[in-house]
C-alpha cells in the first residue's frame, strides 16, 4: 500500500447523493477474480452510452478528470452492498481521496484497508469546493493527513475526522492484518477461555 | 451493593467476543461464523497465498455458491466463461484451504444468507459475519452478524477475528397488530422511508415490540435483511421461543443436554430492562398499508395507495434533486398514483424473500389465477431445500399454471449477475432488496414490494393493491 501524508490534486465533481456502489461498479462487472482492471468500468453506466461511447455530459469524460486523485461526492457517498470492487475501482481509475459529507459505513472501511482516503468535511466547506470546482475546471486541493485537512479555496483548512489507527496505518502505508497478526496469543488465549459456539464440519 | 449497568442485546455479544482492546485502536473482536461465496472472495484467498498463510479454523468457515448460478438447468455447462471461471476458483480455494463448500447438485447449496439459518450454523450470541452486505440477515437470530469486505475477508480467514470500532445502538419499537394484506417486508420497507437510507449509519439497530415478537423466524429475517438499507450494518432481534422452535430440528444446532443449556445461554441475551440505546424510534403498525418503492433507492417508499411524492415538494434542493432524478430514470411523474402502472416483469425471491412464507404468499394469490401475458413471472427459491419443499406442497405446480416460472435456487435477478436480467426500460416489481439504477438489468426498474403484492401485480399486469385480492 502507498502511503498518504500531503498530496495535492485535482477534483472532480460529482454532487449527487446517496450514490450506491452499484453506480460505482455495476455487479456485471464483479465476476473478476482480479482486483485490478476496474477502473475502466468505474461508473460505467453513468458514464457510457449503450454503445459504449463515453457519454458528453458525465464529468468522468470531462477535461478536469484527466490525472484527477480526488472526487467530490454527495452526502452518503458509497451506499449499499459491500464489493471492495468498489474502492479498486475508484483507484484504479485514478483516485486517492474522496471527499462527502458522510460515508456508508462498509464503503468507508473498505476505503481506509486500501489506501483510499474518505474524507468527511463540514457542509459549508463541502459547498465551497462544489462552487469553486465549478467555477474552475483546473481546481487542485491540497489534502493533508497528517493535520487532517483539506485545503478550501477561501483559505480556511477543513479538518476531517479520521481513527488514530488507520490514520497510522495509512500514514505508514501499512496494512491492518499485520496488527491482527500480533494479536495471535491474545486470540489462541480467547478460543482457550470461549467454547466454540458452532462448527461447521 | 454494586449495581449492575443493564446491557442490551448487542452490547452483550459484543462484550462476550472482545480478544483485545488497546488504547487508540479498533476492538480485535472474534468472528464464531464465517460465510463464504464465489464474489467477495477470491482477492482475499489470493492475499492469503501472497502472505502464505493458511485459514485458522476452516471448521468456523462454510461456502456455498450463489450470486453468480444459473438459475436455469444446472447439469449443463456455465455458458458465462467469467463467471465459471470464478465458480471454479471458489472450488480451487475451497480445496486448498480445507474450506467445506456446497457446490452445484450438493443439497445445501442455496443463497449464502439463506442456508446459514437453515442448517441451524446461525445460532443467537454469535458474531458472524460474510463479504455481503445483507448479512444482517442473520440477526433475526440474536446474532451480531453484518457484512465486510474483501479485506476482512482476508483478516477473519487469517486470524478468525476482526478490527472493529464499536457501533452505537438504536432500538426500533414496532408497536401493534400487523394489519391484513401487511407483512414483514413492509415494515421494514416503511421503516427505511421513514429514516432513510442513511438513517441508520453507524448503528446498530435492535427490533423490539409486539408487532416484531408476531413474526416467524422469516419474517424477521426479512426485517433485519433490509437493515442495512437503512444504512445500518446490523440489525438484531433478541432469541425467543419462536427462535428456539425454529432452531431445534436444524442439523447444526447442539443436540440432547447441549440444547438445553444452549436454551438458556440464549435466554440470557434479550435486552435487560433499562438497557439504553443511542437512538430510539417506536413505529405503530397498525396503520401500516402494503408499501412499494417509485424510486432508485430503497427509501424512496410510499404506501401503496399514495401517490409519487413530486420533487418540488421534498424538503430542500438536494432531496427534491434526488427525486427528480429518480423519476426521471423511472419514467414516472410525480403526484400520480404507482397502482395501475404497466409492469413487464415479477420477480420473486432473493435472500429477502425466497423462504418458504415468501413462496406460499405467492402461491396463495397465484393459486386458481393467471399470471397477465404481458408479464414474465420469475419464481426463485431460496436454497435446494426450499426448493424441495416447495416440490413436496406442489407450489411449482401452482406457479407453472399461473404461468410463472419455477427455476432453480440462487441471487438471480436480485443482483443480475447470472443471466436473469431486465432489459432497458422494463419495470419490475419484485421481492428484492435494492432498486438502484441498473441493479436488476443495465436501464432496468424495479418497485421493492412484498411477495403479495409481487403476486398481484403479476396477475393485473400492473402494480395492484393486494388487498383487493384478499378473500
Amino acid at each position: 500500500m502507498e502511503p498518504i501524508t500531503t498530496f495535492t490534486g485535482r477534483v472532480v465533481p460529482l454532487p449527487i447523493r446517496d450514490i450506491d456502489t452499484d453506480q460505482i461498479i455495476p455487479a456485471r462487472f464483479l465476476k473478476t477474480i482480479d482486483k485490478k482492471g476496474l477502473g475502466a468500468n468505474l461508473f460505467n453506466d453513468w458514464r457510457y452510452d449503450e454503445t459504449g461511447s463515453p457519454r458528453a455530459d458525465f464529468v468522468l469524460n470531462h477535461r478536469k478528470s484527466e490525472n484527477a486523485t480526488i472526487l467530490l461526492a454527495g452526502d452518503n457517498f458509497g451506499c449499499g452492498s459491500s464489493r471492495e470492487h468498489a474502492p479498486w475501482a475508484l483507484m484504479g481509475f485514478g483516485f486517492r481521496a474522496v471527499i462527502s459529507t458522510s460515508f456508508a459505513d462498509i464503503f468507508r472501511n473498505n476505503c481506509l484497508k486500501n489506501g483510499l482516503l474518505p474524507i468527511i468535511i463540514d457542509e459549508v466547506g463541502h459547498a465551497e469546493l462544489l462552487d469553486a470546482s465549478a467555477q474552475n475546471e483546473d481546481l487542485a486541493t491540497e489534502v493533508n493527513l497528517l493535520e487532517q485537512t483539506v485545503q478550501l479555496p477561501s483559505g480556511r483548512k477543513a479538518k476531517f475526522p479520521i481513527d488514530e489507527f488507520s490514520k497510522k496505518c495509512l500514514l505508514a502505508g501499512v496494512d491492518q492484518l499485520g496488527y491482527l497478526q500480533q494479536q495471535s496469543t491474545s486470540i489462541s488465549e480467547y478460543e482457550t477461555t470461549h467454547p466454540r459456539l458452532v462448527s461447521t464440519l | 451493593m454494586t449495581t449492575v449497568t443493564p446491557k442490551n442485546l448487542f452490547e452483550k455479544i459484543w462484550d462476550d467476543h472482545v480478544v483485545v482492546q488497546e488504547k487508540n485502536c479498533p476492538t480485535v473482536l472474534y468472528i464464531d461464523l464465517h460465510l463464504i461465496h464465489e464474489v467477495t472472495s477470491p482477492q482475499a484467498f489470493d492475499g492469503l497465498r501472497n502472505r502464505g498463510l493458511k485459514v485458522l479454523r476452516p471448521n468456523c468457515t462454510v461456502a456455498t455458491m450463489d450470486h453468480s448460478i444459473p438459475t436455469t438447468d444446472r447439469t449443463l455447462p456455465i455458458a458465462d466463461p467469467i463467471a465459471a471461471k470464478q465458480l471454479d476458483q471458489l472450488r480451487i480455494n475451497c480445496g486448498e484451504f480445507g474450506i467445506p463448500l456446497f457446490d452445484i447438485g450438493n443439497e445445501n447449496l442455496g443463497i449464502v444468507h439463506v442456508i446459514g439459518p437453515e442448517l441451524g450454523l446461525t445460532q443467537p450470541g454469535v458474531t458472524l459475519v460474510c463479504g455481503d452486505s445483507h448479512t444482517s440477515t442473520h440477526g433475526a437470530f440474536g446474532a451480531l452478524a453484518f457484512g465486510i469486505g474483501t479485506t476482512e475477508v482476508e483478516h477473519v480467514l487469517a486470524t478468525q477475528c476482526l478490527l472493529q470500532d464499536k457501533p452505537k445502538t438504536y432500538e426500533v419499537h414496532f408497536d401493534g397488530f400487523v394489519p391484513r394484506g401487511v407483512v414483514a417486508k413492509d415494515l421494514i420497507l416503511a421503516l427505511i422511508a421513514k429514516i432513510g437510507i442513511g438513517g441508520g449509519t453507524g448503528h446498530v439497530l435492535e427490533y423490539t415490540g409486539e408487532a416484531i415478537r408476531s413474526l416467524s423466524m422469516e419474517g424477521r429475517m426479512t426485517i433485519c435483511n433490509m437493515s442495512i438499507e437503512g444504512g445500518a450494518r446490523a440489525g438484531m432481534i433478541g432469541p425467543d421461543d419462536t427462535t428456539f422452535e425454529y432452531l431445534a430440528t436444524r442439523a447444526h444446532v447442539p443436540q440432547g443436554k447441549g440444547w438445553d443449556q444452549a436454551v438458556t445461554r440464549w435466554q440470557n441475551l434479550q435486552s435487560d430492562e433499562g438497557a439504553a440505546y443511542d437512538q430510539t424510534l417506536s413505529l405503530d403498525v397498525s396503520q401500516l398499508e402494503p408499501m412499494i418503492t417509485y424510486g432508485t433507492n430503497p427509501g424512496m417508499g410510499i404506501p401503496i395507495s399514495q401517490p409519487v411524492p413530486k420533487p418540488e415538494s421534498a424538503q430542500g434542493p438536494v432531496a427534491s434533486g434526488a427525486i427528480r432524478k429518480a423519476l426521471e430514470y423511472m419514467d414516472l411523474e410525480g403526484g400520480k398514483p404507482l397502482l395501475g402502472q404497466p409492469i413487464d416483469v415479477v420477480f420473486i425471491g432473493s435472500c429477502t424473500n425466497s423462504r418458504m412464507s415468501d413462496l406460499r404468499q405467492a402461491a396463495a394469490i397465484l393459486k386458481d389465477r393467471k399470471v397477465n401475458p404481458g408479464v414474465r413471472v420469475l419464481v426463485v427459491p431460496g436454497s435446494e431445500k426450499i426448493k424441495k419443499q416447495a416440490e413436496i406442497e406442489n407450489l411449482p405446480d401452482i406457479f407453472r399454471a399461473a404461468g410463472a416460472e419455477w427455476r432453480e435456487a440462487g441471487c438471480s435477478m436480485c443482483i443480475a449477475m447470472n443471466g436473469d436480467q431486465l432489459s432497458p426500460g422494463e419495470y419490475c416489481v419484485s421481492t428484492s432488496n435494492r432498486n438502484f439504477e441498473g441493479r436488476q438489468g443495465k436501464g432496468g426498474r424495479t418497485f421493492l414490494a412484498s411477495p403479495l403484492t409481487a403476486a398481484a401485480s403479476a396477475v393485473n399486469g400492473m402494480v395492484t393493491d393486494v388487498r383487493t385480492m384478499l378473500d
